[in-house]
């Protein structure tokens, strides 16, 4: 049950790890992404994405400045222009 | 012929433009593999913002209502020519290909009779450019204070350049900047920056596989807002690039420079080590001469 999730800046790959879930700030919602999601392209507002290693532990805050979210059957990779792990 | 005290004066002068020169090495050579990790690390996004891209073009169709970005004003008449060139000299002919490069690009544009504008990022292209061709540069991005370059300052020049896009000073934009191949070979390049050249999808599989993708919003709405992003990332890029090939031409110049104060050195070495012999021997002609004569 895991979730292949991957974090990319203009400078550097800043994440790329197995999890369970991952919760990102679209711009028409969040939405929450789990393993085997439907292939989605969606734009990111500014605001906070919250990553899952288990239905209760969240692991990570990241603050995103905009960018955006491609889910495909690799997993979820997240476009941003800058990110902030808090 | 020159007197032992002025030859060791020049001794010693290269010996200190050899320490200079090597030291410049060492130091572009520590620069360039920092360089080159942040060209390596931008790699991903860029590649990833490319293959998006290329699948939302494929489903989008360019008619009169789609982003002027990717479809263009419509008209061919001025071309805005951005080049980056590095911030400092120093680096053998780095700077020199890619105004040359410029050059030939903006020659050929004129010979089609468009207007050709410049827009500079970086100091050394601009004493050259101005001189060429008087009057044609919009605008001189200043980076001098930047030390490495950030997404922040490539996003500066992105939001620049769509401005003016924006208010009709150009019509189709070109790049300019030094591909870093390796620390020995940069190659002058050319892109088109505006309207954005998409690069179709090369197998039909792909476009087929994501037909199932949802979009949120919907794909214009997505493209409208990868198109901006497109313009930074590519500059980002060229700075990325340039400033990896800038740190490899200028470790190669200074390992060349290095290496000619090693032979100037030998050279006045042995002539100043004959200079000092002959002196010897006319010393001691001098003195049997004098003893034979009383």
């Amino acid at each position: 049950m895991a979730l292949h999730f991957e974090l990319v800046t203009p400078e550097k790959l800043v994440r790329s790890e197995d999890v369970y879930m991952v919760v990102v700030p679209g711009t028409e919602g969040d939405f929450g992404v789990l393993q085997g999601h439907a292939p989605v392209m969606a734009v990111i507002r500014p605001g906070e994405l919250t990553v899952y290693s288990n239905a209760t532990t969240v692991t990570a805050r990241i603050a995103l400045d905009g960018g955006f979210a491609e889910v495909n059957e690799q997993g979820l990779t997240v476009l941003a222009e800058s990110a902030t792990i808090a | 012929m020159p007197s032992l005290k002025s030859l060791k004066v020049r001794i010693t002068s290269v010996k200190s433009t050899q320490k200079i020169t090597r030291a410049m090495k060492t130091v572009a050579a520590a620069k360039l593999r920092r360089a080159t990790d942040a060209a390596v690390a931008g790699r991903p996004y860029a590649e990833r913002l490319e293959a998006v891209m290329a699948s939302l073009a494929s489903k989008v169709t360019v008619g009169p209502n789609s982003p002027k970005l990717l479809a263009g004003t419509g008209k061919d008449d001025v071309h805005l020519i951005v080049v980056a060139t590095s911030e400092r000299g120093l680096a053998g002919g780095f700077n020199t290909n890619i105004v040359r490069a410029a050059k030939v690009k903006a020659d050929e544009l004129i010979a089609q009779g468009k207007k050709v504008r410049f827009y500079l990022v970086g100091r050394k292209g601009r004493a050259f450019i101005r001189r060429t061709y008087p009057g044609m540069i919009v605008h001189d991005h200043d980076m001098s204070h930047v030390k490495n370059a950030a997404f922040a300052n490539a996003l500066d020049v992105g939001r620049d350049l769509i401005a003016r896009f924006e208010a009709g000073e150009f019509d189709v934009c070109h790049l300019i900047f030094s591909k870093f191949q390796s620390a020995l070979v940069q190659i002058p390049q050319v892109v088109q920056l505006i309207p954005a050249a998409i690069s179709q999808p090369a197998n039909d599989a792909a476009p087929a596989a994501s037909a199932a993708v949802e979009y949120e919003p919907d794909e214009e709405t997505i493209l409208a807002e990868l198109l901006p992003r497109n313009v930074a990332i590519q500059i980002y890029r060229a700075m990325l690039e340039n400033q990896a090939g800038f740190y490899g031409a200028q470790m190669n110049a200074m390992d060349n420079a290095t290496r000619n104060a090693g032979d100037m050195i030998k050279r006045l070495s042995i002539q100043y080590n004959r200079t000092r012999q002959a002196a010897i021997t006319t010393e001691l002609v001098e003195i049997i001469s004098g003893a034979e004569a009383l």
